[in-house]
């Protein structure tokens, strides 16, 4: 658990982070959206103690951060930054395996973890492992970014813009990969981020900063149903936001029971947004929802699509 | 090889060299024979001195490189032009040594000198261009040059220990001072090494000190520029007056050396030239570190120490090697002027020789820093090359 208390940070006159509390629990994936200036880094820095606060308190685990030794606090945090923040003149291996050498973990540990990393993110050990940062492309870049990350199972990953610096494919592959790591190890997330759908798609809280203020810190689901004020409300897409809704809600929780018996059929943890591209795509106006307990039989119809409550 | 289309010189390069090296035989003395130190020199043609044979290799090699230039033969012709250079620069080395062996005996005094002329100098130069020429346009990669050029001057080297060159006046003037020239070479490498060393421990903390404070920087460099302004013998001048009064002031420091004359003064000259070069790479070479990197360093629980000496360092050492090169060479030259203050060095056969209008023996001390500096920067370069392999880079 990390929690702010009341933290404020002025640089140069200017208010990054005015009064901000708030908590990420264990496990959460946490998204810090926002525009540029909004404060959302230096929240994250925070937390390892890259900077310190002004006023207020950031505790993990109970313990006040600023208290500790900050060499070790930052050792049982994952970092990661846009794809420049490997070590040039080492391989990958040895990138990986930064934070275990400093903690002096013997070699045979070592080699296992950084190879049992390296498939982790699906990049084979044989092939990669002796290449330099420069002769991989962006994208396995990153995912290295990530494996050294990981090395020396942190407490929780801190990850300011990680795939900012790349296109759009390899962006939504890693946020996939990144889904798919984050619920396969369970490890806290902060995620720094402007793209709001990076945050829609990967967190499990949302905390919208502006001006250095929290502005609203909630699922994504409540940010994009009932938006905090204007300026929320704008940042999701306005009345697009309700198309980000479909991307949120999952069908299990909107399907009806019975119904007249439809052709095809769909499951309760897909996505609005994909039950009703393929009723756009199929002519149909209803879907089974196949349940892999046996339960009762169920349909999701357009309708149930546009109802404001569940 | 390339391709031919059409035109009449196949390598101009090659052509000019070989013209160069035409002018320089019949233009210039191939060596100058003295009866002895006093007298000037007679100077002898190359055709009027070098033994029949040597003098024929000589127009053979000339004859083959003149004919590969016109693309002869078809096929080759680099193979060609390597040949006929290597059998022009073999001849004339040989036959300044036969040339010598030969004169010596016809002067009555055991004092007559045979020194190389500017024939010699100009032929060997050239021929050794064209062929480092004909190896590139055949493609051979510079280690591939290197160590042809390695077994050249191996070559040489052992003609030499055989004795070949002997009765030349600048191996006699070795053989008249070995003893001195032992005790100039170690004085030379004591003084470039002494001055390197000092100017690294005092340059890279100084210039890493610029990258953190930018005012600070500006007035460093402003004060280490105007040093490099100072004409070298004007800076060892200064320095004899307050190192003497210093001397004299505080008692125990003469005892130590410190005078104002002799290896002190030289070494804070010496030192004062490295510190620009030394403290510029060192700069540039860490502001070339890029800033995520050190953020991500420091993100993931780097202390300061293990950022320095595990990733600036590394990351800035090509830059700093590149520096030091520049320094050591740059070193091993002023080291000769610092003989003029006592230093010693191989710059005392400089000033001694120019003193007693003694050509050879001015030679003898300014190639002796030459080969000195060439090797300095070849060890460096190798070591360059191998730390950027170690590094990936």
């Amino acid at each position: 658990m990390i929690s702010f208390e009341h933290v404020t940070k002025t640089y140069e006159g200017r208010k990054a982070l005015d009064d901000v509390s708030m908590v990420v629990q264990s496990g959460e994936f946490c998204a810090f959206v926002g525009p540029s200036g909004a404060g959302k880094s230096t929240l994250l820095r925070l937390v390892n103690c890259l900077i310190k606060p002004d006023s207020g308190t950031i505790e993990y685990d109970g313990d006040d951060v600023t208290k500790l030794d900050p060499v070790v606090l930052r050792r049982r945090f994952g970092y990661v930054i846009q794809s420049v923040g490997l070590f040039p003149h080492w391989t990958v291996a040895k990138n990986i395996a930064t934070v275990p050498r400093l903690l002096g973990w013997p070699r045979k540990k070592i080699d296992d973890r950084v190879e049992e990393l390296l498939l982790l993110v699906d990049l084979a050990p044989s092939e990669f492992r002796d290449r330099y940062p420069r002769q991989l492309s962006g994208g396995q870049q990153q995912r290295v970014g990530v494996a050294r990350a990981l090395a020396a199972d942190p407490y929780c990953l801190l990850m300011d813009e990680p795939f900012g610096a790349l296109d759009a494919v390899t962006r939504h592959a890693l946020q996939g990969e990144l889904a798919r790591i984050q619920k396969k190890t369970g490890k806290t997330v902060l995620l720094v981020t402007h793209d709001v759908d990076e945050a829609i798609r990967l967190a499990t809280r949302i905390a919208v900063m502006a001006n250095g203020r929290l502005v609203q810190y909630a699922t994504p689901e409540e940010i994009l149903a009932a938006p905090a004020d204007p300026f929320v409300a704008s940042l999701f897409g306005g009345e697009a936001a309700s198309l980000r809704l479909l991307k949120v809600r999952r069908v299990g929780d909107w399907a009806v029971a019975d119904g007249a018996p439809p052709v095809q059929s769909i499951g309760p943890d897909e996505t609005l947004e994909n039950a009703l591209a393929r009723m756009l795509g199929s002519g149909l106006d209803a879907l089974a929802v196949s349940d892999p307990g046996g339960g009762p039989k169920r349909v999701i119809r357009l309708d149930d699509l546009v109802r404001r409550t569940r | 090889m390339q391709e031919r289309d059409g035109r009449v010189v196949e390598n101009p390069v090659l052509l000019l060299l070989l013209t160069v090296a035409l002018a320089g035989a019949l233009g210039l003395g191939f060596v100058g024979f003295a009866p002895n130190r006093i007298l000037s020199p007679r100077s002898l043609a190359l055709w009027d001195a070098a033994d029949p044979v040597l003098l024929g290799a000589i127009l053979v090699g000339f004859g083959i490189a003149l004919a590969s230039t016109f693309g002869w033969p078809r096929r080759g012709h680099d193979v060609a032009a390597f040949l006929g250079g290597s059998l022009i620069l073999v001849a004339t080395v040989l036959a300044a040594g036969e040339v010598a062996t030969a004169l010596v005996p016809t002067a009555k005094s055991s004092a007559a000198r045979v020194s190389l002329g500017g024939a010699f100098w100009v032929m060997a130069l050239t021929s050794s261009l064209a062929m480092a020429e004909a190896l590139r346009r055949a493609g051979i990669e510079r280690p591939g040059r290197i160590g042809v050029a390695a077994v050249f001057v191996a070559g040489f080297a052992a003609l030499a220990y055989l004795g070949w060159y002997d009765d030349l006046s600048i191996a006699r003037e070795w053989a008249n001072r070995r003893a001195q020239y032992s005790v100039a070479f170690d004085e030379h490498v004591r003084l470039v090494a002494t001055a390197l060393v000092v100017s690294l421990l005092i340059g890279v903390p100084l210039g890493a000190l610029t990258t953190q404070r930018p005012r600070f920087a500006g007035r460093v460099f402003t004060v280490l520029n105007l040093v490099q302004t100072i004409p070298s013998i004007a800076l060892f001048g200064l320095l004899i007056g307050p190192l003497t009064a210093l001397s004299n002031a505080v008692p125990g420091l003469a005892a130590a050396g410190v005078r104002g004359i002799g290896f002190t003064p030289a070494l804070i000259a010496l030192v004062l030239y490295s510190l620009l070069p030394i403290a510029r790479n060192t700069q540039v070479g860490l502001l070339g570190v890029p800033p995520r990197v050190i953020d991500a360093a420091l993100g993931m629980g780097m202390t300061g120490f293990q950022i320095v000496t595990r990733v600036s360092i590394p990351l800035a050492l090509p830059v700093l090697l590149a520096g030091l090169r520049i320094v050591t060479v740059q070193l091993i030259g002023l080291a000769v002027v610092a003989a003029l203050i006592g230093a010693g060095g191989f710059g005392s056969f400089v000033f001694l020789g120019l003193g007693q209008t003694a050509t050879d023996l001015v030679l003898l001390g300014a190639l002796s820093a030459i080969a000195f500096a060439l090797v300095a920067d070849a060890g460096l370069r190798l070591l360059t090359v191998l730390v950027a392999r170690v590094e990936g880079q």
